[in-house]
């Protein structure tokens, strides 16, 4: 038997090397969520502004404004990667040879988290910069914090992303159900994101309070991939 | 979790039921094998045979009864059962985007396989795909997949190889040439169990065979003399079964 990690690494590097053939979780994803970005900036943010409103407030609501499109545009692009991801597996019925291999079930869990997350940061690192420059928002005020809260926000919709359309491989109408079953459950993350997020983009960025959200999605995150890791094989077993 | 191989010479199915909701999928099957045999299942559609391959591959539990391997229970055993087991499902298990070479290398990983290049070589020899090593699976005709399909299942030199339909999309060299290497793997000690409706390439291959009716398992008259061909016993025993 081989070791979870190793195995989970076996199983992303597979992934990964099929998708950098067909490309097509990379194209839809990311046109998907600049998609998201600039329909939301155009309806929103003109319609938003208004003369009587000061600089300042304006300025609060445009911060807030481009931290919620980002997160928006994170969630729903990754949905569509999540249900695509394991699309994959249910064609041949390759997740059941997974299944059967000698590794502990987790590592199939970790195999495909590794890859949505590498698919994820990818639309991420593209995204943000967009945001920034429809936004005025600072990137530069914060890089380090600002990558953190992305990248912790993104691991805690993945993780429990991946679980459940795990779950729903086998189900008729998985595409309806999925996002029906993550959001609920994903809401705290996407808030704590956009929260943190906010906090960095703001005119002058509240750092104490980003780190406050920083520190409570790493929280999110342990606690979404213990209860993953810790359902997964049971939710896999028939 | 010890990492020592483990092994078993025979596999013991007591009074195995499954049932989906009110479907009764099995009911009480009795069945034995041993390394070095060639069980047949035979049966109309939606008779049990997927299902009683399904238990014996550990991926699903029975409602009633027990699966044994070498007279241990698959949870006593854990992972290390899977790395004995091969599995060649209606559903070939290859993915359409990797190379034949690559998805050889891929299962072969993810089972350990020692001296991976020199085997994965010697799966694509056996399945007379060399030539087409580099080729995505994908462009593949049934038939060839099904070769590499078999290979893959194959691939960690499994103890007990679990075959549905093993035939389908075979043409007449490729059945003669699959038969050979189930003979071959039978002959190194392979318990293999299939599934089939294809009479006439099982017929002369398995040592033994139960008739799959319902959910229920008869076991088949022995081959010989003047007892008719497995198709005309296969008939027989259904026959007996619903009188």
């Amino acid at each position: 038997m081989i070791g979870v990690f190793r195995a989970a690494w076996i199983i992303a590097r597979k992934d990964l090397v099929v998708e950098a053939r067909s490309r097509e979780l990379a194209y839809t994803t990311l046109f998907f969520a600049l998609s998201c970005v600039l329909v939301f900036s155009f309806a929103l943010v003109h319609g938003a502004e208004s003369p009587g409103a000061d600089r300042a407030t304006d300025a609060a609501f445009h911060s807030q404004l481009a931290a919620g499109i980002l997160w928006v545009s994170i969630a729903f692009s990754g949905t569509l990667a999540l249900g695509r991801t394991f699309e994959r597996e249910r064609q041949s019925e390759t997740l059941r040879a997974l299944l059967l291999a000698p590794v502990e079930h987790a590592a199939v869990y970790l195999g495909k988290l590794v890859t949505l997350l590498v698919l994820m940061f990818g639309v991420d690192l593209v995204v943000l910069p967009v945001v920034g420059f429809l936004f005025d928002a600072p990137l530069g005020a914060a890089p380090g914090l600002l990558l953190g809260v992305i990248a912790a926000g993104t691991l805690g919709f993945a993780a429990v992303g991946t679980l459940f359309a795990a779950m729903l491989v086998r189900a008729h109408s998985r595409d309806v159900l999925l996002p029906i079953l993550l959001y609920p459950i994903a809401i705290p993350v996407i808030l704590a994101g956009v929260r943190g997020t906010a906090a960095i983009f703001a005119a002058e960025p509240d750092l104490g309070s980003a780190f406050l959200w920083f520190s409570m999605l790493v929280f999110f995150d342990l606690v979404f991939v213990t209860l993953a890791l810790w359902t997964f094989g049971p939710a896999m077993g028939e | 979790m010890t990492d020592a191989v483990f092994d078993f010479r025979e596999v013991e199915v007591r009074d195995v039921s499954k049932h989906y909701g009110r479907r009764r999928a099995l009911a009480h099957v009795e069945l034995t094998g041993r390394a070095g045999e060639i069980l047949g299942l035979l049966g109309p559609n939606g008779a049990g045979k997927s299902t009683l391959l399904s238990v014996l591959a550990t991926l699903m539990r029975p409602s009633g009864g027990e699966v044994r391997y070498g007279g241990r229970l698959a949870q006593e055993v854990g992972d290390r059962l899977r790395g004995r087991i091969g599995v060649l499902g209606h559903d070939l298990y290859l993915y359409g985007d990797l190379t034949a070479r690559e998805n050889l290398e891929f299962f072969g990983r993810l089972h350990r396989v020692a001296n991976l290049k020199v085997r994965v070589d010697q799966a694509l020899d056996a399945a007379r795909l060399t030539d087409r090593a580099r080729e995505r699976v994908s462009g593949f005709s049934r038939g060839l997949r099904q070769r590499l399909a078999l290979e893959r299942s194959l691939i960690h030199d499994p103890r007990l190889v679990l075959l549905d339909e093993p035939f389908t999309g075979l043409d007449d060299a490729s059945t003669t040439a699959l038969a050979d290497r189930l003979r071959s793997l039978r002959d190194a000690g392979t318990l293999i169990v299939m599934a089939t409706h294809d009479f006439d390439s099982a017929d002369g291959l398995v040592d033994r065979a139960w008739c799959l009716q319902s959910g229920r398992a008869r076991l088949l008259e022995a081959a010989g003399p003047g007892l008719g061909s497995l198709r005309e016993r296969y008939r027989r025993a259904l026959v007996e079964a619903s009188a």
